[in-house]
């Protein structure tokens, strides 16, 4: 099948009179100037990420305060992040559990994981196989909450796909999932997080 | 008679509710992708151009870059299948399935495998088979199809949705709330995930320098449905590559203000090889399926830039046609102006079959202008419609154009037709016994002839 295809699609491209050149171009031209108005990153992550109904925190306090004021309780936190968030909310009065139970999955209202980085431009948490402890820990619960350091946030969007690296899976988050399939009103949290929090540490 | 096109009695015989459905949901897509267009870019039109440029260029030198995707993805532990028709990759998909003893498995949105209607297939072959996404999920309940190609339940309200997850036992009572009826189905579908070990997928895009292909969701459906599952099988049309990395950010930037309005789509993940060795969640192995199915014959043929589509419905949105008539009207998988490019070239010899839907347009160029990929559609509606002309196609709806032919062609038949076009106004034309003439002002008001005159005015201007 593999021979037939390739023999077919050889027919039909070497039969062109002229082959369309592969175009070089300057990538700013993908670049929106008005989403990236602005000169620290992290003001104009924030802004973007608003925009699409996330929320930008940069304190464990305001993260424990969001989820005890919301009734977000009982969570997942990656262990390597216990000691800077779990433990400072685990005082704070939540229970915060460092192990993702897979069977009991809709036990955890928040789940805590380590984002690789972040786009200024369009709002987005990446998240990448590498480094995030588990992927269901950032879909399963109502909440969730990717941490990332202000180093980490690339300007635009062709910067953090230049930037790809290794990971043979990564993410863009960029807001809560959503849906507009009942006529086109938007819901948050179809399947996934109704509130998408990033708290830069 | 006239109007009697197939498409065209569709769209006469569809009720009030599911036109309005169609037509509020279609015009607010072009809206939100104007506004946001507009407000983010200059000139979105240099955006769209590029990538008509790079898709131009990968289509063809495609034989180049689908081997250097294939030996990207095959390096990354990725096992590469090639299909020549539907079939080929229905049975390609099932024996990959029973390799892995796979017997449920949830499947996100693929237009590619709607184009070869690949869950009943699953299906009568004994593997459970669920759409994950939401209006994809909902179209099954139903044994629907889709009738658009980002918002496959744009013909459907809240009211029947709520009815259906009654008659199916998804929910015990009947609630049209959109909230409740989204809760409601979050509930069903994670439980089915969590029992999945196969998830489905298309690809939005595969970079053929490092093989990585892309998934865009908006529900976070697919990520879901792939955490648990062991085995990843991804449908993918050849046409869907795209040369190197750096390109993404073109078409990223395009697909979602284009679909949907959205800067990007909530999720968009890369994928190029199974789950790393320290990740608990995700396939253990990935299969990655390209198909032609038709492809190879579109590439060959003089329509070839309809292979540009990156299936994002803005011409389905914007057109005059499709809002009136519905993505069901075309009879196909593909809808709206692109679909009526694609699904006949797609049907290859049954063209004819669908050989009337290339003449179910205005040519307003209105698709066209809204395509991300600079697609000329009338362009090639038009060369269609030779092609029927060519093949001989019988066309039900043909008015006979030859007497116009003979007036338009000789200036002194035509002065005396249009001065005595003059005398109808005195005629009692509507009860004059000519079966075509009585269909066509069944449906039409002809207004005053004013024939000759422009003749008449333009002579004594140039004696003045």
């Amino acid at each position: 099948m593999k021979e037939t295809i390739f023999a077919k699609i050889e027919a039909a491209t070497s039969a062109l009179k002229t082959k369309a050149p592969l175009p070089e171009y300057d990538v700013a031209l993908t670049h929106s100037a008005p989403r990236l108005e602005g000169t620290d990153l992290w003001e104009i992550f924030s802004r973007n990420f608003k925009g699409v109904n996330g929320k930008p925190m940069s304190s464990v306090s305001e993260l424990a305060e969001f989820l005890k004021t919301t009734g977000q309780l009982h969570g997942y936190c990656d262990p390597a992040l216990f000691d800077t968030i779990g433990a400072p909310l685990a005082a704070a009065g939540l229970t915060v559990e460092t192990v993702y139970d897979r069977s009991r999955y809709d036990d955890y209202q928040f789940g805590i994981t380590r984002a690789t980085g972040a786009i200024a431009e369009s709002g987005t948490v990446i998240i990448d196989d590498l480094r995030t402890s588990h992927r269901l820990a950032a879909l399963s619960p109502w909440v969730h909450v990717a941490v990332l350091e202000r180093s980490e946030i690339h300007r635009t969007i062709s910067d953090a796909i230049a930037n790809f690296g290794d990971s043979p899976n990564i993410i863009w988050c960029t807001g809560p999932s959503k849906t507009a399939d009942v006529e086109g009103i938007l819901i948050e949290g179809v399947h996934g997080p109704g509130e998408q929090i990033a708290l830069m540490i | 008679m006239i109007g009697n096109q197939l498409i065209d009695q569709y769209a006469r015989n569809i009720t009030d509710e599911k036109q309005h459905s169609v037509l509020n949901g279609s015009a607010a897509g072009t809206e939100k992708r104007y506004q946001v267009l507009h407000k983010d870019y200059e000139d979105p039109d240099a955006l769209r151009k590029l990538a008509a440029s790079i898709k131009d260029h990968t289509l063809h030198h495609l034989g180049d870059y689908l081997t250097k995707a294939e030996q990207a993805l095959t390096s990354r532990g990725v096992n590469v299948h090639f299909a020549s028709t539907g079939d080929d990759a229905k049975q390609t998909i099932l024996e990959i399935l029973q390799g892995h003893g796979v017997t449920a498995l949830t499947k996100a949105k693929s237009m590619a495998a709607e184009e070869i209607h690949l869950n009943p297939f699953l299906i009568g072959n004994g593997i459970e088979c669920l759409e994950s996404d939401l209006g994809e999920f909902i179209i099954q309940l139903d044994d629907d199809e889709p009738s658009h190609i980002v918002k496959p339940i744009i013909h459907k309200n809240r009211r029947e949705i709520a009815r259906t997850f009654q008659r199916e036992g998804i929910a015990a009572d009947y609630n049209d709330d959109p909230e409740t009826i989204t809760r409601r189905a979050r509930v069903f579908l994670r439980e089915k995930y969590m029992q999945a070990q196969a998830g489905i997928t298309g690809a939005n895009f595969v970079c053929a320098d490092t093989g990585r292909m892309l998934l865009v969701t908006n529900e976070g459906n697919s990520r879901f449905g792939m955490a648990p599952a062991k085995v990843h099988i991804a449908l993918v049309g050849i046409e869907k590559l795209i040369p190197r990395e750096k390109d993404l950010a073109v078409f990223l930037n395009l697909l979602g203000r284009s679909a949907t309005g959205q800067q990007l789509t909530v999720y968009t993940e890369f994928i190029n090889g199974p789950k790393s060795a320290n990740q608990p969640d995700g396939p253990e192995h990935m299969h990655v399926v390209f198909m032609d199915n038709g492809r190879t014959d579109v590439l060959a043929s003089n329509c070839k830039e309809i292979l540009r589509c990156i299936r994002c419905g803005a011409c389905q949105n914007v057109c005059p046609v499709y809002r009136q008539a519905s993505g069901h009207a075309y009879r196909s998988t593909y809808g709206g102006p692109v679909g009526a490019v694609l699904s006949p070239l797609l049907f290859g010899d049954r063209f004819p079959e669908l050989a009337d839907l290339p003449k179910a347009s205005s040519l307003c160029g209105a698709c066209n202008e809204v395509c991300p990929v600079d697609i000329p559609i009338p362009d090639l509606l038009l060369r269609l419609r030779d092609k029927a002309h060519q093949a001989h196609v019988h066309s039900p709806a043909a008015i006979p154009m030859s007497p116009f032919a003979v007036l338009a062609t000789s200036p002194s038949l035509w002065r005396t037709a249009m001065t005595m076009s003059k005398a109808m106004n005195h005629l009692p034309i509507q009860v004059a016994p000519i079966k075509p003439l009585q269909d066509w002002l069944g449906q039409r008001t002809l207004p005053d002839s004013h024939g000759g005159d422009f003749r008449k005015w333009f002579k004594a201007r140039k004696k003045s």
